[in-house]
């Protein structure tokens, strides 16, 4: 179900809250830790303690500054606000974030194709303990009983709030894993969606192919991996299709991703939605950073995924968007390194992108570009080459010197036709249909001949030699 | 008064030369309570024990030749809306009957780390919202000047601790008006702090943007030992501010002489009683006498004041006290989910005040109401702001009556409006942030005490004492000090 009938497309909007990686918590000297004993991280003011007052914990705005200049947004002096509800798990029952005027606006995420997705802004908040509820079904509503840790409560958030700008739902879900990287590069997170530092709520709507409206759309939560953020976007876009098909249409609803049945379920309705009643927390002044302290945070910056991809392609002659796993794996200043020592582009692309998805090791970009010659010079068979890869990763060496002490040397070509020869000699059915246009048997005798040399041979040379076979 | 008690000066300088102990001081003031407090209420917790102790630390210290600090073997007591750890802090509701807090408000920490012993928590209106203590879901306070009479509100317990002669010091907190009028009616010296000189840690909140804590005092330079004591930065209110805070000790003696002080004409009209405004405009001409310029000003926005406070108060309130919803400390009262447990406990812990400011306040907050109210709001508080300083450029002090009326009889404002009306000399003080001091100055045609009110722009706070005490020592009828005795019979 992972396209929409003809004539429909998506509407995807992300919300990403982002807890970041500080030591302590956003307004009190708590511990930001995960996985403690429950209710161990706590104090007055996380707990919300009768006369407790919050401070702002300075480098939990740096890192928000820091993720705002990555995301290319204004930075700004911002205002912490009071977004008034209750809820057990929110210990002030309001959460302090920002409203009106939000540390960071107006910025965008480039994915690895090169399509430009706008966050409208990334708001600094206080994140809320968590809920166990017992019995029922394990919601609020229906629960016997609610355990409640506030540990995680005060934990600082970035929330990160997309344009509804993407399309499809792996649009989506490279507009996660690019904000993800950029997380990792500036260090602001470790963004583990999994461990719930990083938490993606999509906004889903359809509409007709071709037209601008925004249609009611729905809010997922409960989104906990890159494969349920598909999943749950795929299911809720075609239930909104098939809703419009059958002359109905969907409520404005948050719903509630459930991976196991693979559906989403109405949660709050946001028709009767609270109203938030925000206002200027009055325990917290304004933010305003100097030119000094922003200046020191553009400094600090590192060099972005999305400007690696563009330095990495620069550099092999590749697509920037065929250099997204490579600076994903971190491997682009090696592969940058193997191509200026000589090697192409593409070559060490290929491996970088297909033998080396556990990390370098042991490799540098020297090395890689030296085992690549060996390669297309033919010295070496590709499966000779992947041996010796593993080998360098693992050890390090010289190539030529790692091959020779595995025994490998390239088998001379006439020693190759010979074996061929041979081998069409014997299973001359195979040998008739490969003639006749059946690819599917090359590899049988692809197969055969590297059994015979003990991988020895070079794939590349004996499909040469085929072809000019049956060509004769 | 009723008591020849000594100062909080006179009594630390005998600690410390080791003239008197701490433990003697202790004693004093509990005699004193025990004999009358069973009429006046003021408390609402005695701490004991934990005066004991510190009094037993103080003596020990003054034995070895150390010195505990200005306020050695100083009994204080402190409004029951300051965190006190390990005793009761009720903010005089069901809602927190029987919370012990975990830790101390700052204002508390540094008292006793001055040698002040903290002998109790004493009553307020619930939450601090109120202008006589009637408030309070524990029983009202009653003025010690005349036990039918209230003592003003909403600190009317740390108000009348001191006017009693219970302890020479005592600690309220003034959102609107809380330690300025109830120190008015009960003949004690009150002041509000410019906002930010002291520490709001450990303060419930009631309106955070409003909210100060300042001494009661029997005289001028005890507020000021005590101000200097609790003022100061602290890192756990990001509030609080930064810089050093003037010395009120200081600039005690610095008289008024060639300083210009303008009497607020808004404040000396229709609503203020005219024995109150005799007594103002006596202690200008005292002034005028010590060398001072007196002239009235206009500052016209202050009429709308009133109108503004009870907007941003209850908006800032209705937030603050969404957090007594049962679920992790004080009362609960069971429902069926979480939400019919919330309201059962909020329906049952709350009062009736309480409950109208927070319905109040929710509303200035709404989706569409916001703008023509709460915005409104922030705006007139500019504009007074702005006409403050306009003033400010012409005067160095601006002077007012601190209540319309000396003390009113128990249950005679039973409207909240013109109980409203109480704080409209002191709301406009805590809406620009200026500090305020309330003087004692003769009486009203009743007898009872008038308050003088004395503003200044912020951190003016250590003008405000110099010119207090040249009100103090020109003071018609010295209440502090004249032994008058308790009128009215006790109501059961």
């Amino acid at each position: 179900m992972s396209e929409l009938p003809d004539g429909w497309e998506m509407v995807i909007g992300l919300e990403v809250h982002v807890e970041l990686a500080t030591q302590t918590k956003l307004f009190c000297p708590c511990a930001n830790a995960f996985g403690d004993e429950p209710n161990t991280n706590i104090c007055p003011t996380c707990l919300g303690l009768p006369g407790s007052l919050p401070v702002p914990n300075a480098q939990a705005i740096d890192y928000a500054m820091t993720l705002g200049h990555a995301l290319g947004c204004t930075v700004a002096g911002s205002v912490f606000a009071r977004k008034n509800y209750f809820y057990p798990d929110m210990p002030k029952d309001y959460q302090t974030t920002q409203y009106e005027h939000p540390t960071n606006e107006n910025g965008s995420i480039t994915l690895g194709d090169g399509t430009v997705i706008g966050v409208e802004r990334a708001h600094i908040e206080e994140d809320t303990g968590k809920s166990t509820h017992l019995g029922g079904g394990g919601r609020i509503h229906d629960a016997t009983a609610t355990l409640v840790d506030y540990n995680r409560a005060g934990v600082p958030l970035v929330e990160v709030v997309s344009r509804p700008e993407m399309r499809s739902a792996d649009q989506a879900r490279a507009y996660v894993s690019e904000l993800r990287d950029i997380l990792l590069a500036t260090g602001v997170s470790d963004a583990r969606m999994e461990e719930g530092s990083m938490r993606v709520d999509a906004n889903v709507s359809v509409r007709p192919v071709g037209s601008d409206e925004l249609r009611t759309r729905c809010e997922l939560k409960n989104i906990n991996s890159m494969r349920s953020l598909g999943r749950a976007i795929n299911y809720e876009a075609r239930r909104h299709v098939d809703l419009y098909e059958s002359g109905q249409s969907p409520n404005q609803q948050t719903r509630h991703w459930d991976e196991d049945g693979g559906r989403s379920t109405p949660g709050r309705s946001k028709e009767d939605a609270d109203d938030y009643r925000y206002f200027a927390c009055p325990d917290l002044p304004p933010l305003v950073p100097t030119d000094e302290e922003m200046q020191a945070i553009r400094a600090g910056l590192p060099v972005l995924p999305a400007a690696r991809r563009q330095a990495l392609a620069d550099a092999t002659g590749i697509e920037a968007g065929q250099a997204v796993l490579a600076v994903e794996r971190g491997l682009d200043a090696l592969a940058i390194a193997a191509v200026r020592a000589g090697a192409p582009g593409d070559v060490v692309i290929k491996h970088v992108d297909q033998n080396l998805s556990d990390g370098a090791g042991q490799l540098d970009g020297p090395m890689l570009a030296k085992l690549v010659g060996l390669e297309v010079s033919g010295a070496l068979s590709a499966t000779q080459v992947k041996t010796v890869l593993g080998e360098l990763v693992a050890s390090g060496g010289d190539p030529a010197d790692v091959a020779a002490s595995m025994g490998f040397e390239a088998m001379d070509s006439s020693e190759l036709a010979t074996l061929l020869d041979q081998l069409i000699a014997d299973n001359p059915d195979e040998w008739q249909r490969f003639t006749e246009g059946d690819t599917k048997v090359q590899g049988f005798f692809v197969g055969q001949i590297m059994k015979a040399t003990q991988g020895k041979a070079d794939g590349k040379i004996v499909n040469q030699l085929m072809k000019e076979r049956s060509s004769g | 008064m009723m008591n020849a008690q000594l100062t909080a000066i006179e009594t630390a300088a005998r600690v410390r030369s080791g003239d008197m102990t701490a433990v003697e001081a202790l004693a004093q003031s509990q005699a004193a309570v025990t004999a009358r407090d069973a009429d006046v209420r003021a408390f609402l917790h005695l701490t004991d024990d934990r005066a004991a102790e510190q009094a037993d630390r103080v003596d020990a210290q003054v034995a070895q030749g150390q010195d505990p600090g200005p306020l050695a073997g100083v009994p204080i007591a402190i409004k029951d809306n300051m965190c006190t750890r390990g005793a009761p802090t009720t903010c005089s509701s069901k809602m927190l009957e029987g919370w012990k807090p975990p830790y101390d408000a700052t204002v508390v920490s540094r008292l006793e780390a001055a040698g002040a012993l903290v002998v109790g928590k004493t009553n307020l209106d619930e939450f601090a919202m109120g202008s006589s203590t009637e408030n309070s879901a524990f029983g009202p306070t009653r003025n010690p000047h005349d036990l039918t009479r209230v003592p003003g509100g909403s600190s009317g317990g740390s108000a009348a601790a001191v006017a009693a002669g219970f302890v020479p010091l005592s600690l309220g907190s003034d959102t609107g008006g809380s330690i300025r009028q109830p120190a008015a009616l009960c003949g004690v010296v009150g002041f509000k702090p410019t906002y930010g000189a002291v520490s709001r840690y450990g303060l419930i909140a009631f309106a955070s943007s409003l909210d100060q804590i300042g001494p009661f005092a029997s005289t001028v330079a005890d507020a000021a030992l005590c101000f200097d004591t609790i003022g100061g930065h602290d890192p756990r209110d990001a509030t609080s501010i930064p810089s050093a805070i003037p010395s009120a000790a200081a600039a005690l003696g610095n008289g008024v002489a060639g300083k210009r002080i303008g009497i607020i004409d808004e404040l000396m009209g229709e609503g203020i009683d005219d024995d109150v405004r005799a007594r103002v405009e006596q202690a200008a001409a005292a002034l005028a006498d010590a060398g001072a310029t007196v002239e009235r000003v206009s500052v016209p926005a202050t009429i709308y004041g009133l109108a503004a406070y009870y907007l941003i108060a209850p908006a800032e309130a209705s937030s603050n006290l969404a957090r007594y919803d049962g679920v992790r400390y004080g009362q609960r009262v069971d429902g069926v989910n979480v939400e019919e447990m919330n309201a059962a406990t909020r329906t049952a812990g709350f009062g009736d005040e309480v409950k109208r400011r927070i319905m109040l306040g929710t509303y200035a907050l709404s989706s569409g109401y916001y703008d023509a109210y709460y915005g409104k709001a922030q705006r007139v508080r500019t504009l007074i702001a702005n006409e403050f300083a306009q003033a400010y450029s012409s005067f160095d002090l601006l002077m007012s009556p601190t209540s319309p009326s000396t003390a009113f009889e128990l249950g005679a404002k039973s409207d909240p409006m013109s109980l409203y009306m109480c704080d409209v000399c002191t709301i406009p003080s805590n809406l620009v942030g200026h500090p305020a001091l309330s003087v004692p100055f003769g009486v009203g045609d009743d007898g009872l005490p008038v308050g003088v009110q004395l503003l200044a722009p912020l951190l003016g706070d250590d003008e405000l004492f110099a010119a207090g005490q040249v009100l103090e020592d020109a003071n018609p009828t010295d209440a502090t000090a004249s032994g008058s005795e308790i009128r009215g019979e006790v109501r059961p």
